[in-house]
């Protein structure tokens, strides 16, 4: 038997707050946020190591980074504006649409990524353990180099078409910042519910591929009757989708339209990540 | 017991829902409708809404209490609950139960290489792994070159991992957790890995990081490295503790040290393959109890053929600690391949055994081709020393894993 140690032995032993208690979870948990930062140098590499290994063994590396928005944009301006005829607000169609592929295209990745995210890392969730957010967090962090690059690929095209360049370009990072929250939002309720109901891997394509229609990217939302418009910023990527046009092109913002997209978006943020957490603890069982 | 404890587990219970057993549909009508109305029936499976009988308890009422700097070995049959209790203990999965405290900074190891990515470099993968682990940037940094140095991939730290052979792998995996520095580590079977030479070296590690005054709690089904690591052991049968305490005490338990010896084994069932009818064990003279150590013990095999040539029987004579004392095959009788196999035996020389309880395995099989029968612990028989008079010399103990009489004096 092992003597007891005395006071000081303790607190060399320990410190203080190394004090874990484990019980069984009961009911809806904040998200612990001090917990989450200690942990912030896994959710670095994390993004890290998807980055790293994004293009290894790909002939082109980087450039389908380029190739991917560039291509979808020459089809959808051959259909959409070409045979289809959707007006642009005034814009080239090619730039009109690639202002709003370049958020999109983000977005749709991050939600398919994280969506599948914590499916493909059962081995990590069954055998370590660290806050499980993390893995869709991470998993929206990959898609931010291509994203970087295919916004140079819109530099070149506000170049060539002589549009855009204003002030409103400042206001892009925030954007940004605002399609990743959105993207958290989704992509952690979407990574929880796949845990638990393996339908949504068929789902998440069919729902990214109808949000893309629900939202103005191929067309502009002033098609929309001015009466019905606040239905289409009820999602919150039309708000934003809008905004990043306006950044993009230098056109005025639509406040409000940002703002119902906005509050939307906090909302399902919030939703998501308390049903995240209700069920985090039961993944390691059901994965 | 005490405020001190680092690791106090009081009434702990984990109840896991079973996948519940389909319904048989009776009828083309039922099916239909079963067909339509599965989904809902599995939406509801899967919320958990299973009736009593399809749950089950994999833990159950589970308390003990470990001592800051203790090393204990948990033990027990496969589904006794030590990979469940382990992983509520590493906080993977929740308890429905009962309450842990755990006072100090825990790593737990349920499996080395954890995260490791094919396509990233040995160098890329140790950040990695290191970071999943709970280690910090910097501590990584700090010890880059030792873990570098302990797998032995220096050469190949800038190849992806992918290109590795299967041991530099699991030894970069290893290295990277053996470098871990918590107060309290949780280490489940990952020692089952690697070669007997690298497999060593972990132990050794694994000492080092116990004599450091760290709390350790470690499974394994190598008894003999619990018993070289740990001073305490904590049996798991059931879901719940059976024994705990002394660790050789513990495995002597565990290994069936309080089994009643069985002299013959008898076959259950005919099989069409070739198999041992029947194997007993007897030494003259000695009717019961244990098998006096200066006299011979003989093995006799009833060996039903099939008319199959070639055949060969192996034996393994297996100690209370799990240490495989006696390893043989009937290759090494004279003549072996020509003999009639229905009747086999072999003999245990006086004085080969110490004294003490063994089990004896046995093996059947067509040399080089195939294996047709076996089984574990199929014998199990006590050697008794036999006493000062009887016994040659004054001695009271022979100390040895294997007996006395191995060596030829001369």
């Amino acid at each position: 038997m092992v003597a007891q140690p005395s006071e000081s032995i303790q607190e060399a032993y320990f410190g203080h707050e190394h004090l874990t208690v484990i019980e069984p979870a009961r009911g809806w948990r904040a998200l612990n946020f001090k917990e989450l930062w200690a942990y912030r140098e896994l959710f670095l590499v994390l993004v890290q190591r998807d980055i790293k290994v994004r293009y290894k063994q790909t002939v082109l590396g980087v450039v389908w980074a380029v190739l991917q928005p560039l291509l979808t944009m020459l089809i959808f301006t051959v259909i959409f504006g070409g045979l289809a005829k959707i007006p642009s607000d005034g814009y080239p169609y090619a730039i009109f649409v690639f202002a709003a592929l370049l958020p999109w295209t983000f977005f749709a990745n991050a939600v398919s990524a994280s969506s599948i995210s914590l499916v493909s890392s059962a081995n990590m969730v069954s055998k370590v353990y660290f806050p499980r957010v993390i893995i869709p967090l991470a998993s929206i962090g990959g898609g931010l180099v291509d994203l970087l690059v295919s916004t140079l690929v819109l530099f070149a095209l506000m170049v060539w078409y002589g549009v855009g360049w204003s002030a409103n370009l400042l206001a892009a990072p925030v954007l940004l910042l605002a399609v990743i929250f959105i993207a958290l939002g989704v992509g952690t309720l979407l990574s929880a519910l796949t845990v638990a109901y393996r339908d949504f891997r068929f789902v998440v394509p069919f729902l990214v591929q109808i949000w893309m229609y629900a939202t103005p990217v191929v067309y502009p939302a002033s098609l929309v009757p001015d009466k019905w418009q606040w239905v289409v910023f009820l999602n919150p990527m039309a708000g934003v989708i809008e905004a990043f046009r306006s950044a993009f092109l230098g056109r005025p913002f639509d406040l409000s339209s940002i703002g119902i997209s906005l509050l939307t978006g906090v909302v399902l943020f919030v939703l998501a990540v308390a049903y995240f957490e209700r069920v985090e603890r039961r993944f390691a069982d059901i994965i | 017991m005490s405020d001190f404890s680092a690791i106090r587990v009081s009434g702990l219970g984990k109840q896991y829902v079973l996948g519940g057993a389909e319904r048989i549909d009776e009828s083309f009508r039922e099916m239909l409708s079963g067909a339509l109305m599965s989904p809902f029936r599995r939406l509801r499976r899967l919320q958990g809404g299973a009736a009593a009988d399809q749950r089950f308890w994999a833990l159950q009422d589970v308390n003990f209490e470990i001592m800051p700097g203790e090393v204990v070995g948990i033990v027990g049959r496969n589904g006794a609950g030590k990979s469940t209790l382990l992983k509520i203990l590493s906080r993977i999965t929740d308890p429905s139960d009962g309450r842990i405290e755990i006072r100090g900074r825990v790593s737990s190891l349920l499996e080395v290489g954890t995260g490791f990515h094919p396509e990233l470099t040995g160098r890329e993968n140790i950040f990695l792994n290191g970071a999943i682990l709970g280690m910090k940037r910097r501590e990584i940094l700090d010890k880059f070159d030792e873990i570098v140095a302990f797998a032995e991939v220096e050469k190949f730290l800038d190849t992806p991992v992918k290109r590795y052979s299967s041991g530099m792998y699991v030894r970069l995996a290893f290295a990277v957790a053996a470098h871990l520095e918590p107060e309290i580590l949780v280490v489940d079977e990952v020692l089952a890995v690697g070669d007997a030479a690298f497999q060593k070296k972990c132990l050794g590690k694994m000492q080092d990081v116990g004599n450091e005054g760290r709390t350790v709690l470690f499974v394994s089904h190598n008894m003999g490295a619990v018993k070289n690591l740990c001073n305490r052991a904590i049996m798991l049968s059931q879901g719940t503790v059976l024994m705990d305490g002394h660790v050789e005490e513990v495995i002597e338990y565990y290994m069936g040290g309080d089994s009643p010896n069985v002299r013959e084994y008898v076959a259950e069932s005919e099989s069409s393959d070739p198999f041992v009818r029947r194997l007993n064990i007897s030494q003259q003279q000695t009717v019961s109890g244990g098998f006096r150590i200066d006299k011979p013990i003989c093995l006799s095999f009833s060996i039903e053929t099939h008319d199959q040539q070639d055949l060969e029987v192996g034996l393994r004579i297996t100690n209370m600690q799990g240490i495989c004392v006696h390893h043989s095959c009937s290759a090494f009788m004279e003549n072996a391949y020509e003999k009639d196999f229905s009747e086999l035996g072999c003999t245990i020389p006086p004085y080969a055994l110490a004294p003490g309880k063994y089990a004896v395995d046995y093996g059947l099989g067509k040399r080089n081709y195939q294996l047709y029968d076996r089984k574990e612990n199929a014998l199990v028989f006590e050697v008794e020393f036999a006493g000062t008079l009887s016994d040659k010399t004054s001695a009271t103990y022979w100390k040895g894993i294997c007996g006395p009489g191995m060596l030829r004096w001369e």
